[in-house]
């Protein structure tokens, strides 16, 4: 019996790992692209889609997510978030371990994998905790959780405070070739704040959190990459002063990638506004000028990934006073759109946005897929990129809807998406 | 059996035995002659020699030990020395002081040989520069412990005739390691090609320097050894703090089967005790005698402390002054 076999026409092909952007046919069969090109050779019996001119990209792979699986399934379930990450095009998300019961075991990986196989739409991957319990005192098991599928370690939202802890975290971390992630902060410099630190925040009455508080972690952990040899992905920065520091380390040979929030590349402080709890995320919206730095830092591969950061929060988690609202926002769904802003407003080529989205996180955990090539999984994705939409968080399909974005005018949608050669989600027109 | 021993040798030039790194190759093979002919003294029926007769043994451990001082302790008495055993609990105020008060109270007692093991690195020199008697140092915090390197060597050399040209893969918990430390350079002074395995968190700074191959995993450092050594991981070194666990510990730094058949056909295994089982040492490798040479060491152990001792009570016989 042969393959089932799709063949897609008339299409605008992006893919960023071969910097192609333009019209051209994509065979695949069975779960795998078998054939890409200007027109490839039809097969009798294939589905045929008309693309309708319509942009074909490969996947959104998100560095990023949050549930609320295992324990607060109330927010998140992998279910939820896997029928809102094919709705916002993202075919493959990397769970964070900061659980409820916190993902720092081999067998609790093995859960969220399998529950990931069976439950969700998108591809998941687990992150493994880099200290037992992100309490920051003990190294995790990195060999065990990287055999049960664990793709990298992290403390998510809770740094590692003793210098010597990561350290050695980063030293044992060399022995398995493992990936070290770490969102900078300076636990002590950030305690009790609430939005960037500066005029908006004084104003409004708010505590700040400098940015020196992430340039600070930075510094350290970049230092402490070079000194163990480790790999490092610094997560979610948000600081100009930051990407300077990537750059110096750069050039001295350390291995060190980055990645920024959508939401860091697309709002800024101001975005909080009279007390938007909605704004209220971690890190910090920064300045205008951040925001500016950091879109350079994507064009110039400075940043390697954008992510969603999608942090579901209840509405009783966030309609509270801004200093007792939950950090956090809903973001599987509006990454794509988000991030598209960037390029219809002029300041990205769309194969190096989408790029960030899709080849860059592939390359940083060293995954098949985020390219359309013959061999790779057809993880595929469909998208209009003008069509114009003002959106409507309550719409989500997220079960908790906490956007930053509600009631903004965007353009592009998610048409169709296709993981592993299946259909996982087609749009209402 | 001659209860003299055997026949004399040349005067040892040293009169401290404080570190391998003192010792030059031609001492270090010189200890090894002596340990050899002292073996057949310790498989007899009859084992005392009068070698030591009238010279006096003092073993001071400030750390707890059961087979080193049992092996110093036969040693001495096998050759007929008097033997004194003082195990001191270490206070954890004024370490120093009281090993300095201790010191002094020891020379007035006259001992002519001076086992000391202390917690801390460094100790035995210190001693050894306050009494006048000679100093063995039998484990000196993470910095050497020198007789436990020159056991291995005889064992080695029992085992496969020389210690030159093998290939010897040390595991384990390098950093706080004393037994590698003096292995390390007395193994390559004999010409072995020593190899550390050991996750990052267990290695020295700049362990590279220390003219050894590294590695980090055991399929890749046991590729073709003819001896692997283990050493013991402490166990509260085992809780997150340099390594997760212990049972991630066992699964990839464990000696089992599985990882032994990387090395060469005709591979031994060595370990300095106590052996953690399960931990960082398989049981059915640790008792396949095929294999195992665990409990050659102990034996060998008694030899080679009777030889350093009878070299240390040499020194300065004949009017001979050596280079200390």
């Amino acid at each position: 019996m042969t393959e089932p076999r799709i063949h897609f026409f008339n299409a605008r092909l992006v893919d960023p790992a071969s910097q192609f952007d333009g019209s051209g046919e994509v065979m695949v069969a069975g779960d795998k692209i078998v054939a890409v090109g200007p027109h490839v050779r039809p097969e009798p019996g294939a589905t045929r889609v008309d693309c309708g001119g319509h942009a074909l990209m490969p996947g959104l792979i998100d560095l990023h997510v949050s549930t609320g699986e295992p324990g607060e399934e109330h927010r998140e379930t992998l279910k939820t978030a896997g029928k809102a990450a094919v709705a916002g095009g993202v075919t493959t998300m990397v769970l964070q371990p900061d659980t409820q019961t916190v993902i720092d075991d081999a067998a609790l990986v093995d859960f969220i994998v399998r529950r990931g196989r069976d439950h969700s739409l998108a591809r998941v991957l687990a992150a493994g905790a880099l200290t037992l319990g992100l309490k920051g005192e003990r190294i995790a098991e990195f060999g065990l959780m990287a055999e049960a599928g664990a793709v990298m370690f992290t403390n998510s939202d809770h740094p590692v405070v003793s210098s010597r802890t990561m350290q050695r975290c980063m030293a044992y971390a060399t022995a398995f070739d493992v990936l070290i992630t770490s969102r900078p902060e300076d636990a002590f410099l950030a305690d009790g704040g609430m939005m960037n630190q500066g005029e908006f925040a004084s104003r409004l009455g708010l505590a700040g959190i400098a940015d020196v508080a992430e340039t600070i972690a930075a510094d350290r952990d970049i230092q402490l990459a070079q000194l163990t040899g480790s790999r490092l992905l610094l997560d979610m920065i948000s600081c100009e002063a930051t990407l300077g520091r990537i750059a110096m380390a750069r050039d001295q040979g350390v291995k060190i990638k980055a990645s920024v929030s959508v939401h860091h590349l697309t709002l800024n402080e101001s975005d909080v506004g009279d007390y938007r709890t909605f704004a209220k995320l971690a890190p910090p919206l920064r300045s205008e000028q951040d925001r500016l730095a950091l879109v350079e830092g994507v064009k110039s591969g400075l940043i390697d990934a954008i992510v969603s950061g999608h942090d579901p929060r209840p509405a009783e988690q966030k309609r509270l006073p801004f200093d007792e609202a939950a950090f956090g926002a809903s973001a599987l769904e509006t990454l794509l759109p988000a991030a598209l802003i960037l390029y219809h407003e002029g300041l990205i080529e769309l194969v190096e946005l989408i790029g960030a989205l899709t080849f860059g996180p592939a390359q940083i955990l060293g995954l098949p897929q985020g390219r359309i090539a013959a061999g790779t999984p057809a993880d595929l994705i469909l998208v209009d990129l003008g069509f114009p939409i003002r959106f409507d968080a309550s719409a989500m399909l997220s079960k908790s809807k906490n956007s930053p974005y509600d009631g903004r005018t965007m353009q592009g949608k998610v048409k169709a998406t296709w993981v592993g050669g299946k259909k996982v989600y087609s749009a209402a027109d | 059996m001659n209860p003299q021993g055997p026949s004399p040798r040349a005067p040892f030039p040293k009169r401290h035995l404080l570190q391998i790194s003192d010792l030059n190759r031609l001492e270090a093979l010189e200890l090894i002659a002596r340990a050899e002919t002292f073996l057949p003294f310790t498989q007899a029926r009859e084992k005392k020699l009068s070698t030591l007769k009238g010279r006096t043994l003092v073993n001071l451990f400030f750390e707890n030990s059961t087979r080193t001082q049992a092996s110093f302790e036969l040693a001495g008495k096998r050759m007929s020395a008097d033997t004194v055993n003082m195990s001191v609990k270490t206070s954890s105020v004024a370490k120093g002081e009281t090993l300095l008060d201790t010191a002094a109270s020891l020379n007035a007692m006259g001992p002519d040989l001076l086992v000391v093991r202390h917690g801390a690195s460094g100790a035995a020199q210190l001693l050894a520069r306050k009494v006048g008697c000679s100093v063995i140092n039998a484990g000196d915090g993470t910095h050497e412990h020198p007789t436990q390197a020159l056991l291995d060597a005889l064992t080695l050399k029992r085992s496969f005739g020389q210690v030159e040209g093998l290939i010897i893969a040390i595991c384990g918990d390098i950093l706080h390691s004393r037994v590698a430390r003096s292995n390390v350079i007395l193994l390559s002074m004999l010409g072995a090609r020593v190899r550390l395995i050991a996750p990052p968190t267990l290695m020295p700074a700049q362990v590279e320097r220390w003219g050894c191959e590294i590695y980090h995993s055991m399929r890749q450092g046991l590729e073709g050894v003819d001896v692997v050594m283990m050493l013991r991981l402490q166990l509260e070194r085992m809780d997150g703090v340099f390594v997760p666990s212990a049972r991630e510990y066992f699964r990839f730094y464990g000696l089992d089967a599985r990882k032994l058949a990387f090395a060469s056909k005709h591979v031994k295994v060595m370990h300095p005790g106590p052996m953690n089982r399960g931990v960082e040492i398989d049981s059915d490798i640790a008792d396949d005698p095929r294999v195992s040479l665990i409990v050659d060491q102990v034996e060998s152990g008694v030899a080679v402390r009777m030889a350093v001792l009878e070299a240390l009570a040499s020194h300065g016989a004949n009017g001979v002054q050596g280079d200390d």
